[in-house]
């Protein structure tokens, strides 16, 4: 019987290139930079590590196929390098593999480092690319926030919520993610909004305007994980463990199935559910202390207050109009600017988010810094769209609880 | 017993430029132009060609009958898509047509339509069965020349054959004569055009006459017994005139949808003769004329069976189907006449592997997905494992085509993002009356409409994707919101 990952394996050291139009540097540059920070906050040496995975999405952007140029950045000695992919999840799926790792019992230390280098295309937004021979006949000519913006029709008259309203929630949780990344160094946009200009942006995909849409970025982000055991061994105090990794992939269902509205993420849901058990939470509600969410777009993040079970369905909107998602909320989520402002380079998004809880936990976050302590959080990494996607619920949290 | 006509379509683009803005854009070069620039021309979305017109017309045409059981389809066009590959087999691929039916391209002359016509009244009788001729014609023009604004872009539809014919055959005659209006080499991308009043007085008025004449002597048909006479060409009165010297009633002259449509090529003759079906009581002569390298001449008269024949959408559905399009430069854009910015978006290859695209055809031209014989579901594409989760049986799923079904829009949006011809790009998730569901490319939407969930829509045949770099387009179907005339 599969009794899960809970505290089987904790966090040794994690770091995070500075996000953003980083116009000159190579991708090897921010892994190198994420790296070193990493390895000075373990105190290990660079080999000390066993195994790495390393997450990258739009690799022909940058670094190409494999697991290759990790090991030749970090001049890694010949250890099991594999490279993974799984669209925006894929930070989260180099996390996974890195902990699956240890927790085996096959390594005591692995890393999981993941980069995006997205701004080489000369234009702003996603690159636009094939996306498979024979998807490329039939799929519809979609964008990223073309695909997200339809969880807003549907949304709106499932629940009876009207353009405005929508908009409006959507604003508020754009102008809070400004806040925070505000304080935060490393985020790749720094700056504050308003509503007004929110309302006033140019239309990207109807009814997503441009500050409905988060920063496309350049960065990497990676962590060193081993066992508790391990990490104590090596005087780590205050140790931060997995409670939860869970994964759920569309099988077709919300693309082929009328059975799926479109209002919300079925993966969601059931990832979710999924963690909560393996975490031991039985009121996420009431004890998730801090969460990061996929906030690829302001509607993913109003709906995904929903699929996380957090906000009672059909009232994400009045959650958030209440600021019960805000810095000072009850449950703060993207308190470090989430996707929108700190920024998402793919491949090292899932592992930013880590990185934010870890640095929240450890009573590392500066000026953004949480003033309770945090318990649990949660991270929740999205790929695809909507209707086809691949969802990460992680839940990280201080050693025992 | 002979062959006749047993049903018709036709279609129209939604699309209809003003010919003002036109005019507006080019009478300084030709103030002869303000003269044409009354009415509006029918205009071709960025993602409609001649093949894509013949299928819709073709559609429109097949309803209520047996696709099974044609023998043959004849494509008629001076503007196909493409030079060698058969134009006619992707009509038939879309149409989802057995593959035992004869397919043929005719072409190279403006009365190609109605030469069809005749080839397919000629073989229907030994075909073993009923013939589709379906034309569709989007000419080229240059910016500034008067073609831009006297020429359409449409349809027309015909099956051919014996049985309960709406209009049987009283004669048809050709007349073949070198005479060379205008003419188009083969490295050429316009017409080149002569003086239209040498066109008129040598070749309308005497060559047409000629033709019809001996039409008539063949059929046994006194020229005043014709009821109606569609005539395509652009130029004013020349119909009138032609009537008046063959003592044809000159009340009987149709109108040549010049007003509010433009005359379209070779598809024109065809589109005159459909809407005069549309419109025609029983036991109506009409005659029908195509004019290019001599003239064919097709005398008809409708029967009793053709207030039997299901409603068509036909012309004047179409026509009723209108959107006003005031900018001219969408026009220069869609037919490439401006050298515009595509933006770098537009820059992805666009390659179709020949290998993946004949080995889904059958889902892609002919939008076939799958019923799963254990469950009933419908599901698109088809799948080797049935994707209703109280299911999920293996290999249980059949051909179904989606191609004929409505549904209803569940989300939607209009990026700006994404690349377009024709920004926003209009898409979301259709979800079928009878079951299964799809995230597809929305055609045909206002520009700046809100739409609603629930919004119903239908199925139409397009151009998906343009690979410039090697001359090849990618077709697939679109979604359209159902409008007024559908």
């Amino acid at each position: 019987m599969a009794t899960g990952i809970k505290d089987k394996v904790a966090i040794l050291g994690m770091g995070c290139a500075k996000f953003g139009e980083r116009w000159n540097d190579n991708a090897e540059d921010l892994m190198v930079e994420a790296f070193i920070e990493a390895l000075e906050d373990s105190g290990i040496e660079k080999n000390d590590i066993q195994a790495a995975w390393f997450s990258t999405a739009i690799e022909e952007q940058h670094v190409g196929k494999s697991g290759v140029p990790l090991a030749m950045a970090l001049r890694l000695p010949f250890i099991p390098v594999t490279r993974v992919e799984n669209y925006c999840a894929s930070g989260s799926e180099a996390f996974r593999g890195a902990v699956y790792a240890v927790a085996s019992g096959a390594c005591d230390i692995a890393l999981a480092l993941g980069v995006e280098k997205l701004k080489d295309t000369g234009y702003g937004g996603l690159p636009q690319r094939t996306r498979g021979a024979v998807n490329d006949m039939f799929w519809a000519n979609t964008s990223a926030p073309g695909n997200f913006a339809q969880l807003a029709a549907a949304y709106g008259a499932k629940h009876g919520k009207s353009r405005e309203d929508m908009k409006k929630a959507m604003a508020h949780i754009s102008i809070k993610s400004h806040d925070n990344g505000s304080k935060n160094p490393k985020a790749h946009l720094r700056n504050k909004i308003d509503e007004d200009k929110v309302m006033n942006a140019p239309m990207i995909a109807e009814p997503l305007g441009l500050f409905d849409c988060c920063g496309v970025s350049d960065g990497a982000a990676c962590a060193i994980v081993t066992t508790p055991e391990i990490a104590k061994s090596l005087g780590k105090k205050d140790l931060v463990t997995v409670k939860a990794l869970q994964l759920a992939v569309s099988n077709g269902t919300e693309s082929q199935h009328n059975s799926w509205d479109g209002s919300h993420f079925i993966t969601t849901r059931t990832a979710a559910k999924r963690a909560y058990e393996e975490a031991g939470i039985e009121k996420p509600r009431d004890q998730v202390s801090l969460i990061e969410v996929h906030d690829c777009f302001s509607v993913t993040e109003l709906v995904t207050m929903e699929d996380l079970h957090i906000s009672p369905e059909g009232g994400a909107i009045n959650d958030v109009m209440n600021g019960f998602y805000d810095a000072d909320g009850q449950i703060p989520c993207q308190i470090d600017g989430g996707l929108k402002c700190f920024g998402h380079p793919i491949g090292a998004s899932g592992l930013r988010m880590i990185y934010e809880m870890y640095l929240q936990m450890q009573g590392r976050a500066a000026e953004r810094q949480r003033s309770e302590q945090p318990v649990f959080g949660l991270t929740h990494n999205l790929g695809g769209f909507p209707h086809q996607n691949v969802c990460s619920v992680c839940i990280v949290g201080m050693d025992g609880a | 017993m002979a062959a006749g006509i047993l049903s018709f379509g036709g279609y129209v683009p939604r699309i209809r430029l003003s010919r003002q803005s036109i005019a507006d854009a080019n009478s300084w070069f030709n103030p002869a132009l303000k003269g044409l620039a009354k009415g509006e021309r029918s205009m071709a979305n960025w993602d409609e060609d001649s093949v894509t017109m013949a299928v819709e017309a073709a559609r429109d045409c097949l309803g209520g009958f047996d696709r099974n059981g044609l023998a043959a389809l004849y494509m008629a066009s001076t503007s196909y898509p493409f030079q060698d590959r058969q134009n006619s087999g992707i009509v038939a691929e879309a149409l989802r047509l057995d593959s035992g039916i004869q397919t043929m391209d005719i072409a190279a002359s403006q009365r190609a339509g109605t030469s069809g016509l005749i080839a397919a009244l000629q073989a229907s009788g030994g075909a073993g069965g009923p013939v589709l001729l379906a034309s569709g014609e989007k000419r080229r023009t240059k910016a500034a020349n008067p073609l831009e604004l006297t020429t359409g872009d449409g349809a027309a539809a015909l099956l051919v054959g014996e049985g309960d014919l709406v209009a049987t055959v009283l004669g048809y005659h050709t007349e073949t004569v070198d005479f060379v209006d205008h003419y188009r080499g083969q490295d050429n991308a316009y017409d080149y055009v002569w003086e239209e009043r040498w066109i008129r007085d040598e070749g309308y008025l005497k060559i047409v006459p000629d033709a019809v004449e001996k039409m008539l002597a063949k059929a046994g048909v006194a020229a005043d017994a014709v009821d109606q006479f569609c005539f395509p060409a652009a130029a004013r009165r020349v119909a009138g005139m032609i009537a008046k010297r063959l003592s044809v009633a000159e009340d009987g002259v149709r109108d040549n949808l010049q007003a509010n449509m433009g005359e379209s090529g070779v598809a024109h003759p065809l589109v005159m003769l459909v809407n005069a079906l549309e419109e025609a009581a029983p036991g109506q002569k009409i005659l029908v004329v195509g004019f290019g390298q001599g003239a064919d001449a097709i005398l008809v008269e409708t029967t009793d069976a053709l207030a039997k024949l299901p409603k068509r959408t036909g012309i004047n559905g179409h026509l009723a189907r209108r959107r006003e399009e005031t900018n001219y430069n969408k026009f220069l854009s869609f037919n490439e006449l401006i050298n515009s910015e595509h933006g770098l978006r537009a820059e992805v290859d666009r390659q179709s592997g020949m290998t993946t695209l004949y080995r889904n055809k059958d889902m892609i031209l002919g939008l076939v997905g799958g019923k799963c014989t254990k469950c009933g579901t419908l599901q698109y594409p088809k799948t080797a494992v049935c994707v209703n989760p109280n299911c999920e049986a293996f290999h249980t799923q059949e051909d179904h085509s989606f191609a004929e079904m409505t549904g209803k829009m569940n989300s939607y949006t209009a990026d700006s993002l994404t690349y377009s011809a024709d920004p926003p790009a209009y898409y979301g998730m259709v979800q079928f009356d009878e079951g299964g569901r799809m995230m597809i490319d929305f055609t045909d939407v206002t520009p700046g409409a809100k739409l609603d969930v629930g919004l119903p829509m239908r199925m139409m045949f397009r151009v998906k994707d343009y690979d410039g770099k090697r001359g090849f387009r990618r077709y697939f179907w679109k979604a359209a919101p159902i409008e007024a005339g559908d």
